[in-house]
């Protein structure tokens, strides 16, 4: 693969978007790809918004992408969607997890949150709204909801051949593998 | 092998490959995983020091005694440890000694974006600046032997999108065991004016000795494209030039970057059209550049402040943009970092919120989340703060000033901040929050805590003991979950005219408990709820800033997010209808 591909996970703090994306760098390694990633530690695992890149092909140079440019974005929580959206190139994807988690300006009531998220990222770009919490339950626990957003990011970025049993066992728990294997299929199920 | 590595895991490895025997630092984003990941290697010493200068003297302790050393710290780190560098570029080493500094441009978790590139010119050290996590192991290698070659510490210079990213590393090479080089006594180790004269003269020697390795070193290198453009660049901003430019440009991409390799610049820039030096915050290199009477364009496109990107030198220096999603219909909620749920902070800050005519004088940790009226540096609660308090006292203002730190700031630099406060005698506020950990860079160990790096339990030094000792007279240890306990104590404290020091004891919520911590706290087993019928909405609850409080303006309730609540009760304490009831998990 000559062209450079652009993945962005984003998110709350606390919400496991940096497992989803160990397991998802482990994969393309293991293909064969040159990735880069960069994610930002520090203040804000304290609840703040949270977002981790993920960039892959035959040589990449940047970490980081800008505006405009990501091939997909994943969001963790409704209203972080609407905050990266400029990122997303034209023609790209959103997976965007149907969970709200109030921020410390809403909760108190100083604004509000967003209204009508799903409507207007559907009128951005080609979005797939997913209840991962639901569709993680189903298959064990709410707790895998990430790995579920994960599997509908490896159906649209076409990398559903990638050795995934393995990157789940080499970053989850011995005892977490199979209800992460199964999370992981459910999610790209929910997308097809 | 090949591994998908942070740029702080893949220094660690590279220190850990040239054979290093010592490490030491203190944590700060983004520099802090560089020693908690060299612990995990064997056969090298590693520790968390008190503070970024005392890390560095030990760390010249170990070199001169004869081991591969390493300091590593975040960039105003080195302000503190600033003095034993100036001294240290004149003794030089005896094992070879590598400073890290991880500088964060855009400030993505420090109080300003200083660009420790200058501290290479100013006390006269060679700089490496690694550009991904090849590199920073890689590079870690060539330190160690330049620093031993030419007698003087090298200063590593990375930055957060360094130490921070991952990238793939080859890992297949092991460590190579350094001997020690015998101590023997040395005039260089001791710098009296008679002495520094000379070695004075041997830094300059050496930094000309370098600026003839730094044109031939393999580390600054040339990758020819289009002659139209040459770009100089070094660390990350040479990767954002490459994705920008790709093979339209010419590039000479610096490792090695102090001295600057002069001969190699000219006749780069004889080759090339237009040179643009492409470089993150100062305009260091462009400034030597065209002292050296060569033309380039610089910061009169870069931009000179914040972290730079792809986006903004596509913007700056080809005026074109990527297409964009439209997203001018499209609002957010900010959503800032808080403290978490269950944080013994919030108890202290609840009650202090409540005075009036206070200035709160904090510094720099998870404390700084909360409201604060002013904050300079690590230790500076209390010092500033007294200083405040002399001035309004001397202008009889009814003003009063409450200097603030948390436990691994007391021992860093708070200790002074203390002495002065008290050998000065203002009537200034003391307060040390000990949450038993250091809490905002994700929980290392310091001398409060019982344990070193390596988890093993050592000496455990008592703030109480070390106030009592400074000269404190009025000292209450509280727990800053308990609103009444914790507004008495600031009343008792408020009552003084020399300075009182209130010690909030509880772990932080986050915390591993330790053996010690269970005994002393017991283990929060339970959550609260809301009872949704005494429930009257009134926001006493929401206003305490837990995130684990949600409210629903339909219903004009409250309730609680039981997946985050730690059942600390400070909700409920607040709630006048005695609505939220605590519970057993």
């Amino acid at each position: 693969m000559e062209e450079v591909k652009n993945i962005l996970l984003c998110g709350v703090g606390g919400q496991g978007t940096i497992l989803a994306s160990k397991i998802l760098a482990n994969a393309l390694v293991d293909a064969g790809f040159d990735v880069k990633m960069s994610e930002i530690h520090g203040m804000s695992q304290r609840g703040g918004s949270v977002f981790t890149q993920v960039r892959y092909g035959k040589k990449v140079y940047s970490p980081i992408i800008g505006q405009g440019s990501a091939d997909i974005l994943v969001s963790f929580e409704a209203m972080e969607a609407l905050r990266y959206v400029s990122n997303l190139a034209k023609d790209g994807h959103i997976v965007v997890n149907d969970y709200r988690i109030q921020t410390a300006t809403t909760a108190s009531g100083k604004e509000g949150y967003s209204e009508n998220i799903m409507e207007t990222l559907k009128k951005k770009a080609n979005t797939y709204v997913l209840d991962a919490a639901a569709i993680a339950t189903k298959v064990g626990t709410a707790k895998s909801m990430n790995v579920v957003l994960l599997g509908a990011l490896a159906k649209l970025m076409k990398l559903e051949d990638l050795n995934w049993d393995a990157a789940i066992a080499a970053c989850v728990k011995p005892q977490f593998i199979d209800i992460n294997r199964e999370a992981f299929k459910a999610g790209m199920n929910a997308v097809s | 092998m090949k591994q998908l590595l942070t740029g702080n895991e893949a220094v660690a490895r590279g220190a850990w490959e040239a054979g290093v025997l010592y490490a030491s630092g203190y944590p700060g984003t983004p520099s802090t995983e560089i020693l908690e990941n060299l612990i995990k290697y064997s056969g090298v010493y590693s520790e968390w020091a008190p503070n970024e200068k005392v890390a560095l003297e030990s760390v010249i302790g170990a070199s001169f005694a004869g081991a591969r050393s390493l300091a590593a710290m975040k960039h105003v780190g080195l302000n503190v440890a600033a003095d034993p560098l100036f001294t240290l570029s004149y003794t030089g080493v005896n094992g070879g000694l590598v400073i890290i500094s991880a500088d964060d441009p855009g400030l993505h978790s420090s109080q300003d974006e200083q660009d420790n590139r200058h501290y290479a010119r100013s006390a006269r050290v060679a700089m490496l600046e690694p550009s991904d996590s090849q590199e920073a192991k890689d590079f870690m290698k060539t330190a160690f032997a330049l620093s031993e070659k030419y007698d003087m510490p090298i200063l590593y210079r990375m930055t957060t999108r360094v130490c921070h990213s991952k990238s793939i590393v080859d890992i297949s090479e092991g460590r190579t065991e350094m001997p020690l080089i015998p101590y023997e006594k040395k005039d260089k180790f001791n710098p009296i004016p008679e002495i520094s004269k000379k070695l004075h003269s041997k830094v300059e020697r050496n930094i000309k000795a370098l600026e003839e390795y730094s044109n031939s070193t393999e580390l600054n290198y040339i990758e020819w494209g289009s002659k139209k453009t040459g770009i100089i660049a070094a660390g990350a901003a040479f990767q954002y030039a490459k994705e920008v430019f790709g093979d339209n440009a010419s590039y000479l991409k610096l490792g090695f970057t102090y001295p600057l390799p002069m001969e190699k610049i000219k006749g780069f820039a004889k080759e090339v059209d237009e040179l643009i030096v492409v470089e993150e915050l100062d305009p260091v290199m462009e400034i030597e550049i065209k002292a050296a009477g060569i033309k380039c364009t610089g910061k009169n496109k870069i931009p000179r402040e914040g972290e730079l990107n792809p986006d903004i030198l596509r913007e700056a220096l080809l005026s074109t943009k990527h297409q964009t999603i439209d997203v001018s219909d499209i609002q957010t909620a900010k959503r800032p970092p808080v403290l978490c749920a269950g944080c013994p902070h919030r108890g202290f800050f609840q009650e202090l919120g409540k005075l009036k005519d206070i200035i709160t004088v904090s510094d720099i940790g998870c404390y700084g989340l909360a409201p604060k009226d002013i904050a300079i540096c690590m230790g500076g609660g209390f010092s500033v703060a007294h200083g405040a308090q002399k001035v309004f006292s001397l202008s009889e203002s009814s003003k009063r000033c409450v200097g603030i730190m948390g436990d691994s700031t007391f021992f860093h630099s708070g200790m002074t901040s203390m002495l002065e406060a008290v050998y000065n005698n203002s009537s200034v506020l003391l307060v040390v929050l000990d949450n038993r950990i250091t809490g905002m860079t994700g929980h290392q160990q310091n001398p409060g805590s019982g344990f070193n790096l390596k988890e093993e339990p050592t000496n455990l030094t008592n703030i109480e003991e070390v106030a009592k000792a400074l000269g404190v007279k009025h000292i209450r240890v509280i727990n800053p979950l308990d609103l009444k306990e914790v507004h008495e104590t600031l009343q008792w404290g408020l009552s003084f005219t020399d300075p009182a020091l209130i010690i909030t004891r509880y772990p932080c919520a986050l915390k591993k408990y330790s053996t010690a911590d269970k005994s002393e706290f017991g283990v929060l087993q339970s959550i609260c709820r809301v009872d949704a019928e005494k429930c009257i909405g009134c926001k006493a609850c929401v206003k305490t800033g837990c995130p684990s409080i949600l409210f629903d303006s339909t219903t004009k309730k409250a309730s609680i997010d039981t997946t985050q609540c730690t059942g600390c009760t400070v909700c409920a304490q607040v709630c006048p209808k005695n609505a939220i009831i605590k519970e057993e998990r």
